[in-house]
């Protein structure tokens, strides 16, 4: 017997599943496990901030910083990198840079009552700023470390290969999930988002878990950004671009509601392999442009708004 | 005078003009030059319309305690249909043709805000959430449209939209001021003004009192695209091509800076037409500020970010209260400890 | 021979809010294994001396002790470590989790920093089941569960963190008759562990049935406390109203029943309800009759005028106002059929804070007139103008934001919107809550002479004094039934009273 909040999850792993079939009826070399790990290893980067996001947006918030968090992490990690700074310092260094901006939006959004759309949206240009600032020019790594981060192949068996990046992600999925389901925290998080006057009547820390929650968010946005600097090699202002949207498209696609409480880390997994198949499946077909995921991905977004909102409806009308 | 909603942003903005000023003396000089007006101030009307044009419409959405995060990619689609239909044509400056493409694209523009207003009132969906679908899906809609391609153009009737000159001045002014006067009139002359305010103030008591509430956002969010198309007319026929990837991208977040700095709250209510103008030139002026100073035009983000994050902060209310209470106890604490002893 | 001592022994509780003296000298006491009642009228106090309690509010002066020890309490959460819980009438659990963490959250069992899930659900289980006789799946979410449930599990979450003391604050206003008699069970199950339960509640039948001491607060001020059992249902309402039989001297009626010897009928309403609301009732209003609804808080007034008003709908459609048979289905279908609707909520349902006194006036006669026929400035001046005199709203100024009106002034600028609108029937709740006397006194003229004039109107007030004095016909409500309806010589406080207290 099925529970009946799974359901949205659950259509979205038939959906991947019915995707990936439908490519592999179609193409010839489409099913293989090498395509789908190339799933993972291009959008490696989209599936570490998604996670972030899918806390975030459990809450009940949301975090428009994302993408410009990871070009600014780019930005300053290239900028330090080149300048003869160890990548041991580096990296650490920009983790809590990421983790600290998103603790102060958490603060400005709490303590003054401010929408989080606003509050993230002005983070956004800030970051943005400060990679221009920084340099308006991209910057090329070419530390030794960077560059075999970026070039080793992690062996599996049957002759496929994922990246490190693959391996960072994974990780990150695990501990989100973890964190999500065993712990205080994960726990508070999905009360806040059900209903926020409840669970300060109820005495828990609704302050503390909502700030947390916002740097967990930049740090996974600073970790996407190491990652994507592996990725690329350089550190430029324009990087990620619109990433905010591609990862609140993953998070609701992957059955989060955008009103909060209810969603799964399992679940923003599938929303970023969906649209890493649609990508595959568009490049294999080789006649469609690029601007066709796009369209795709709105429609989908809309259609899960939809279901989303007649499910609640439903609910609602029970009682 | 101080409290008059206009005051600050004038203020701000003629701060701004008046470093302008200071920093080059020709600032304010305007030249003319094959029947054109040309000048710094001249450029800040002309490049800040389509920014104008999607503040006035965003106005009125945020005044229904609502958003629109479309209107950058409905200007990509409207531009881009506008341009695809001249395109086709055989002679491309023929007017018939540039009315046909412009009446075109801008039905679609009011049937694209028609489906925001759809998800929002009928069917319920939060604003952010359901304007953020065509956000996502919009600019891959501009580029079904274009075919991949970026259009151009060499239809000088079409250039006319943007850059032509009437009296002197940019024809885009023109539109602009006529589309102000337009919103003005029908918010302030009809009833519709008072329902917007009403809505945004209090959904529920506007409904007990009989206003349909449905009706007007959905007039709100049509009337938004609309504007959002007309400016993507006027960005696209101002560089006679249609791009849709860049076309209008992050003109959104510039809307809603100049609404917010106008005094129009995004909590809905009470809106401000003339602010949201003047905000509109406040941001434009920025950037030309920032231009002529040379800096970075990308600082121009940080400086957003703050102006945004301070004007937010004084509507919040719990940022008033503490900040006032601190103040407070800094004049009045000598005075509460004589109070207590009394 | 020894007394036992109270649990809770709250003396001499002052409460003052800007401009409102909310509690004033209060003594209440609480014994374990006992159901107290906490009883009063609407603006009594009994919720902000259980704000007090349970540590939302902090208070002026007085003294609060538990088991013989002063306590001193700052917030909800200080409360719940001392064993004082609270089950809201909104029951503030999270609908989103599972019914075993709805009880546990916030002290999970844990093991290194992990949740343990199993040990947690079967913890639930064990508690609904053992000390609420409830078996439950208790991995399901919480909104998969009705109210009355959802309140059960507020309860066991109120037990697993220990509580002395437990109040339930309206719990029956959203539960059906079996629904009652489970949480009775559950409540006489509690008393006898030993726990204080406090019971705020306005249903005078579940008083009577599971309570063994009354307290009554009226004005922020104590009444008294009584033995249920001695306290008989006519005094105790005589109590909360403030008026002792012998001392109801009727003040002359104002009505005159020529006028409605051949009236029409105007608005008939049959098997009007909403289950969960108000049971299904029969309503006539003639042309220029005024229908007094009386009843206690809670009774069901607004609600039936929610229904008559389309603002809720009802399950039965059967009523046509003026002779014709319109489905009324929301307030603009209402409002276009000669409705109006004086709502007893003004701040969220009546004003439009960021308007202005003649805004607010003049919007719902602009919204029957639809967005193109605006009215002129002018006029809408002429308007403001005169219904701030004829009302006689102060500050006298039309173009004052309405959020800058004191409570009573605003109640009259939404009175001034419907009358505006020369409705065939006006329906006002609570129209004199928070105005002075004098204007109290105006409105019920101005009330009598909207009549005269043909206006029916459905007068709703907790007020009997007012009811009486205004009505033609007056119709009790009780427990969300209607009880009995009387005219002429009938209309007296005595036995509208003794309606109400019914039993």
């Amino acid at each position: 017997m099925l529970k009946r909040q799974y359901l949205p999850v659950v259509v979205t792993v038939s959906l991947f599943v019915m995707m990936f079939a439908l490519g592999s009826f179609r193409y010839t070399g489409f099913l293989s496990t090498q395509v789908f790990l190339n799933l993972l290893i291009d959008n490696a980067f989209l599936l570490i901030v998604a996670v972030g996001m899918t806390f975030v947006i459990i809450s009940g918030g949301i975090d428009l910083s994302v993408g410009s968090v990871i070009a600014l992490t780019t930005m300053v990690s290239a900028t330090l990198i080149q300048n003869g700074w160890s990548p041991a310092v580096v990296i650490p260094l920009v983790l809590i840079m990421g983790a600290s901006f998103g603790w102060v939006m958490g603060a400005i959004i709490h303590y003054f009552k401010i929408q989080p759309f606003i509050v993230t949206l002005a983070g956004m240009f800030l970051a943005r700023g400060l990679c221009s600032v920084i340099n308006i020019y991209t910057i090329t790594i070419d530390n030794a470390f960077y560059v075999r981060m970026a070039q080793t192949k992690v062996g599996l068996p049957g002759n496929n290969v994922i990246s490190i990046s693959v391996l960072i992600a994974v990780s990150v999925v695990l501990i989100g999930i973890y964190l999500a389901h065993y712990t205080r925290f994960g726990r508070n998080t999905y009360a806040i988002g059900g209903n926020e006057q409840s669970a300060l009547l109820m005495g828990l820390p609704v302050a503390r878990t909502k700030i947390l929650v916002y740097a967990f968010s930049g740090l996974c946005s600073a970790l996407a950004g190491v990652v994507f600097t592996f990725y690329m090699l350089s550190g430029y202002g324009l990087h990620a671009m619109g990433m905010e949207l591609d990862a609140i498209a993953a998070v609701v696609i992957g059955g989060t509601l955008l009103t909060g409480g209810v969603g799964y880390v399992a679940g923003t997994v599938f929303g970023v392999l969906i649209q890493g198949v649609i990508q595959t499946i568009i490049s294999f077909e080789g006649t469609l442009s690029t601007w066709w995921t796009k369209i795709v991905i709105g429609l989908l977004l809309f259609l899960f708004i939809v279901l989303q909102r007649l499910l609640s409806t439903r609910r609602s009308m029970n009682h | 005078m101080l409290k008059h909603h206009l005051f600050w942003p004038l203020t701000v903005l003629f701060a701004l003009l008046l470093f302008n000023f200071l920093y080059s003396p020709d600032f304010f000089s305007i030249q003319i030059r094959d029947g054109h007006l040309y000048g710094s101030l001249i450029d800040i009307l002309y490049y800040g319309t389509p920014l104008i044009l999607v503040s006035l419409g965003m106005t009125l959405v945020i005044a229904t305690k609502g958003i629109d995060l479309s209107v950058g990619s409905v200007m990509a689609i409207s531009g881009t249909m506008a341009c695809l239909i001249i395109s086709k044509g055989d002679n491309q400056s023929l007017l018939s043709l540039v009315l046909i493409a412009v009446g075109v694209s801008l039905v679609l523009a009011l049937i694209l805000g028609l489906w925001n207003g759809l998800l929002v009132s009928v069917i319920g969906i939060q604003p952010i959430i359901a304007t953020l679908i065509l956000m996502v899906a919009g600019r891959g809609i501009a580029q079904l449209i274009a075919d991949g391609q970026i259009i151009t153009l060499s239809s000088t009737t079409y250039k006319y939209i943007g850059s032509g000159a009437l009296l002197m001045l940019p024809f885009s002014i023109f539109i602009t001021l006529a589309v102000l006067i337009i919103a003005s009139m029908l918010t302030r002359k009809t009833a519709l003004g008072l329902f917007i305010e009403s809505v945004g103030g209090n959904p529920t008591a506007s409904r007990l009192a009989g206003i349909r509430a449905r009706a007007v956002m959905l007039a709100v969010y049509m009337f938004c695209g609309l504007c959002a198309g007309i400016a993507g007319l006027i960005v696209t026929s101002n560089v006679s091509s249609a791009d849709g990837n860049n076309a209008g991208l992050w003109y959104e977040l510039d809307a809603i800076l100049a609404v917010v700095i106008g005094g129009t709250s995004l909590n809905g209510g009470r809106f401000y037409l003339t602010g949201t103008l003047i905000g509109a030139l406040i941001i434009q002026t920025l950037t030309t500020t920032i231009y002529m100073v040379g800096v970075s035009p990308e600082t121009t983000l940080v400086v957003k970010a703050f102006v945004v994050l301070i004007v937010c902060l004084i509507q919040s209310e719990s940022f008033r209260k503490t900040f006032s209470q601190l103040w407070a106890s800094r004049k009045y604490r000598t005075g509460e400890e004589v109070k207590r002893h009394a | 021979m020894n007394e036992p001592q109270p649990l809770l022994q709250m003396t001499g509780i002052y409460k003052v809010f800007p401009g409102v003296k909310a509690l004033t000298n209060v003594n209440f006491r609480l014994f374990a294994g006992e159901v107290h009642a906490l009883m009063g009228e609407n603006g009594a106090g009994k919720s902000t001396l259980i704000k007090v309690l349970t540590g939302v509010y902090s208070l002026e002066q007085g003294n609060v002790e538990l088991d013989n020890e002063t306590i001193k309490l700052h917030s909800p959460q200080e409360a719940q470590e001392i064993g004082i819980n609270t089950v809201y009438q909104e029951v503030n659990l999270c609908p989103n989790l599972s019914v075993a963490e709805n009880i546990y959250i916030g002290r999970e069992p844990r093991r290194f920093g992990r949740i343990l899930w199993k040990q947690m659900n079967e913890g639930a289980s064990k508690l609904l089941l053992e000390r609420l006789h409830l078996e439950i799946d208790v991995t399901r979410p919480l909104h998969a569960y009705s109210v009355a449930i959802q309140q059960l599990i507020a309860i066991a979450r109120a037990l697993n963190i220990k509580s002395k003391i437990l109040i339930l604050d309206e719990p029956t206003s959203s539960l059906d008759k079996t629904e009652v008699k489970e949480l009775f069970a559950v409540m006489n199950k509690l008393k006898l562990e030993g726990l204080g339960i406090v019971f705020v509640t306005h249903f005078l039948d579940q008083v009577y049935e599971i309570t063994d001491r009354i307290t009554i607060l009226r004005n922020g001020e104590l009444v008294g406390e009584y033995m249920t059992n001695d306290l008989p249902r006519i005094e105790l309402v005589s109590r909360m109203i403030g008026k002792e039989l012998h001392v109801l001297a009727d003040l002359p009626r104002l009505t005159s029943n020529e006028r409605l010897q051949d009236a029409s009928i105007m608005l008939k309403a049959e098997g009007i309800g909403r289950s969960g609301t108000i049971e299904p009732l029969d309503l006539y209003i003639r042309k220029g009759e005024i229908v007094g609804l009386a009843g206690l808080l809670g009774s069901g007034r607004t609600e039936l005028a929610r229904l008559l008003f389309g603002a809720d709908r009802s399950d039965y459609d059967y009523y046509s106002i003026d002779g014709s048979e319109d489905k009324i289905h929301s307030p603009r279908q209402a409002i276009d059929c000669g409705i109006a609707f004086c709502p007893e909520n003004r701040k969220t349902e009546g004003i439009i804070d960021d308007l202005t006194v003649r805004e607010n006036i003049i919007l719902a006669l602009q919204a029957t007139r639809g967005w193109t026929k605006s009215i002129t400035r002018k006029r809408q001046e002429e308007i403001a103008d005169e219904y701030i005199k004829a009302l006689n709203i102060n500050p006298p100024n039309p173009e004052q934001l309405i959020r800058n009106l004191s409570g009573g002034n605003q109640q009259k600028v939404i009175l001034a919107r419907w009358l505006l609108t020369e409705p065939k029937l006006l329906i006002l709740d609570e129209p004199t809550r928070g105005i002075d006397i004098g204007a109290k006194a105006e409105i019920q003229k101005l009330v009598l002479s909207l009549a005269q004039k043909g206006m029916s109107v459905l007068f709703i007030s907790s007020e009997l004094e007012e009811v009486i004095r205004v009505s033609d016909r007056v119709a009790v409500l009780r427990d969300r039934r209607k009880v009995k309806e009387m005219s002429n010589e009938e209309i007296s406080q005595h036995n509208v009273m003794q309606a109400i207290a019914g039993g």
